[in-house]
């Protein structure tokens, strides 16, 4: 009886931890999932925003014909730009662009005439509109309700085609903050690019040489280099890369600033190292000794056999360590934040500042106020990040499965 | 005769190119670590670990962002360690290899790739604005938690994995249950290659900066902090502000000096004591 019972409670607590393994297991799977939902419903908030700033409106005169305009367009117009309505394609009489923000009333109208509580700017804006049918008002939205008389523009919602078509990024632009992300992916793909082209052949040659022709000894040092450059801190590259690089640059090319596209991939392609010597030299090290020993048998020598015979057998696992090593250079972002200037601007050559999407976020999220379109603009980018590492990995993954039906 | 002394010089040629670049990243690693190490060193004072930092953070200390490190560091090893263990020990030695495993090991590779201010955005948008903990050591700490997660789950499993099924075997012959003989012969032998990892995952979470960001530190605070809900300043952190946004970058490039100094040594000095433990404990095997 006693037995028995002993058997139960060993049995029940036999159960209760393969339960709590099952629970700790899928553990990883909850947070992607919850990591995914956040994410996106954090982001795709930007997609029911307004085009003009949170709680302000566009109006002009009752007259102008004019229906639509892009937040791009209505950012040339405040920023004089566009000076005069034929350039949007409207037809007006009076063709001149005149700009009415909340300070210039008063040079259109006697300022004592404006009630102490403001409840006659409606009425004010709507006459000053009247009399101006070539002017664009940017007004409060509470401005443009009672007693208003004029047309108000109804622009929409921020759309895909803005945000992912967009050249520009400038998200505290007034009145229209624009979201246009090719420059900062443009960025992102000219650093890790850069970085990949400087690492590449570093990284293959150090794993040739580990896995090939390094003596023991050798080995024992140059394991511990590669896993402390490992370690080393993302945010100690990037002083390094400040303090060290940037002016290295700077007087090598001779520019104004050091901080460019190039000092990011410099700094990028060290930090990738790492990654592409790892992998690689776990695939160099799988090839079967009688592939090498045949080819050796056969008069090659050690070099024609890693060209011939080690690096095509293992070329998948070589290049899906590149491949991590391009997905651990896009997402880093404190040692970009710090050397690459962070001009939102596409960049055309590696010798500009450049920004990326990491940096962004995290230059930008501080400043940017909780559920605004810009803080959900920053949610959107990491939506990005998080699907470009996604497809990085399943890239990694079919490459790695091929290369176990060529094993098998 | 021709075409071998060709290949003669091929194959010098290009094993002195492959000598030559492996160098060149050897010299790199060190002219890095001299870099740091021998401009740091000066900055460093029993004051400068253990005093407030002073006049816009240009003179003083460090202190209270060495503090701050280590509770963000502790705070997410208390989480991330015993699920991390535990799920390796499930994939390992329960999961088998359906498609559930392959799931979940693709999705901890997912996670693990992830790159790190994805995880500030999300520790910010879940535990600081929905859980509402605000910019707190727990936030940062849960944060940095998730990031560490992949890498225990990994070790874990690696280190698992190394253990000859024949212990295995024999245990559960003897009568032991499945539990038994995880706890108390593959554990055992498994448990100094998980501690390395672990102490090799403490080195990289605590020179992370992204993922707390937004979730746990702040610029500048003169004291320390009283629960796990204030707010912290952290050493990674910290030199990324007075290095890049200051209120005088020049005065403080000597703390910038210090703190770079203070993180690497934290790295090197993990690294050592991973490396004497991974030799010590081989050792121990071999002499068995």
């Amino acid at each position: 009886m006693r037995k028995k019972m002993f058997r139960g409670k060993k049995y029940f607590i036999e159960a209760l931890w393969e339960g709590l393994l099952k629970i700790s297991g899928s553990v990883t799977s909850i947070i992607i999932i919850l990591i995914v939902l956040f994410l996106f419903s954090e982001g795709m908030g930007i997609f029911k925003k307004k085009v003009v700033e949170d709680g302000y409106v566009i109006a002009v005169n009752k007259n102008n014909p004019v229906k639509d305009l892009s937040p791009e367009q209505i950012k040339n117009i405040f920023d004089v730009k566009i000076v005069s309505w034929k350039e949007l394609g409207v037809n007006i009489n009076e063709d001149e662009i005149t700009l009415l923000r909340l300070d210039d009333i008063p040079n259109y109208f006697p300022e004592d005439q404006i009630a102490e509580d403001m409840s006659n700017l409606p009425q004010i804006i709507s006459q000053i509109l009247k009399e101006h049918p070539g002017m664009i008002a940017f007004i409060p939205e509470d401005f443009a309700k009672k007693g208003f008389s004029e047309k108000v523009l109804d622009l929409g919602n921020i759309n895909l085609k803005e945000f992912f078509g967009g050249k520009e990024w400038f998200p505290t632009a007034q009145p229209a903050p624009q979201f246009g992300v090719i420059p900062i992916v443009m960025g992102t793909l000219w650093v890790s690019l850069g970085a990949i082209l400087i690492a590449l052949p570093f990284g293959i040659a150090v794993a040739i040489y580990s896995a090939e022709l390094a003596s023991k000894k050798v080995h024992k040092i140059l394991k511990p280099v590669i896993e402390l450059l490992a370690g080393i801190p993302s945010v100690v590259y990037g002083f390094f890369g400040l303090i060290v690089i940037v002016p290295l640059i700077q007087k090598v090319f001779n520019l104004d600033v050091g901080e460019t596209g190039l000092a990011g991939s410099i700094v990028l392609a060290i930090m990738a190292l790492p990654t592409i010597i790892t992998i690689a030299e776990d695939a160099l090290r799988s090839t079967p000794r009688a592939m090498k020993e045949a080819s050796l048998a056969l008069g090659a020598n050690k070099w024609q056999t890693i060209l011939k015979v080690t690096i095509p057998y293992s070329i998948s696992g070589i290049t899906a360590g590149v491949v991590l090593g391009i997905g651990r250079a896009i997402g880093e972002t404190m040692a970009v934040l710090m050397v690459t200037g962070n001009a939102a601007v596409i960049p055309h050559t590696l010798l500009e500042p450049v920004r990326t999407i990491p940096a962004t976020i995290a230059a930008e999220l501080g400043e940017a106020p909780k559920g605004g379109a810009h803080y959900e603009a920053l949610f959107v980018l990491g939506c990005i990040l998080f699907i470009i590492t996604l497809i990085i990995n399943l890239v990694v993954e079919y490459i790695s499965s091929k290369n176990k039906n060529k094993v098998a | 005769m021709d075409y071998n002394k060709r290949k003669k010089l091929n194959q010098a040629s290009a094993f002195w190119i492959f000598r030559i670049m492996s160098l060149a990243v050897i010299a790199i690693l060190f002219w890095i670590l001299g870099f740091i190490i021998v401009n740091g060193f000066q900055a460093i004072s029993w004051d400068f670990l253990t005093k407030m930092p002073e006049d816009g953070m240009t003179k003083g200390g460090i202190y209270p962002a060495i503090i701050g490190t280590l509770c963000l560091t502790a705070g997410s090893m208390i989480f991330a360690f015993p699920i991390g263990v535990l799920s390796g020990i499930y994939l390992n030695e329960y999961a088998g290899k359906g498609w559930i495993v392959r799931f979940i090991r693709m999705m901890t590779n997912n996670l693990g790739s992830i790159p790190s201010i994805v995880f500030g955005l999300f520790g910010m948008s879940l535990f600081v604005n929905t859980l509402d903990f605000g910019d707190s050591i727990i936030a940062g700490s849960l944060t940095l938690g998730l990031l560490a997660l992949p890498v225990v789950i990994r070790t874990t499993e690696e280190a698992l994995k190394q253990i000859d099924n024949s212990y295995r075997t024999g245990s559960l012959a003897l009568g032991a249950t499945k539990l038994q003989t995880i706890v108390k012969v593959v554990l055992p032998m498994a448990f100094p290659n998980i501690i390395t990892g672990l102490i090799l995952s403490v080195g990289r979470v605590s020179g992370e900066t992204a993922p707390i960001m937004f979730t746990a530190v702040a610029y500048f605070l003169p004291m320390l902090p009283s629960s796990i809900f204030d707010q912290v300043m952290a050493l990674p952190y910290h030199l990324y502000v007075i290095s890049t946004s200051g209120t005088d970058i020049e005065a403080s490039r000597t703390m910038a000096y210090g703190t770079a100094f203070v993180l690497i040594m934290i790295v090197l000095i993990l690294n050592l004591i991973a490396n004497a433990l991974r030799r010590y404990f081989s050792n121990k095997v071999k002499t068995n």
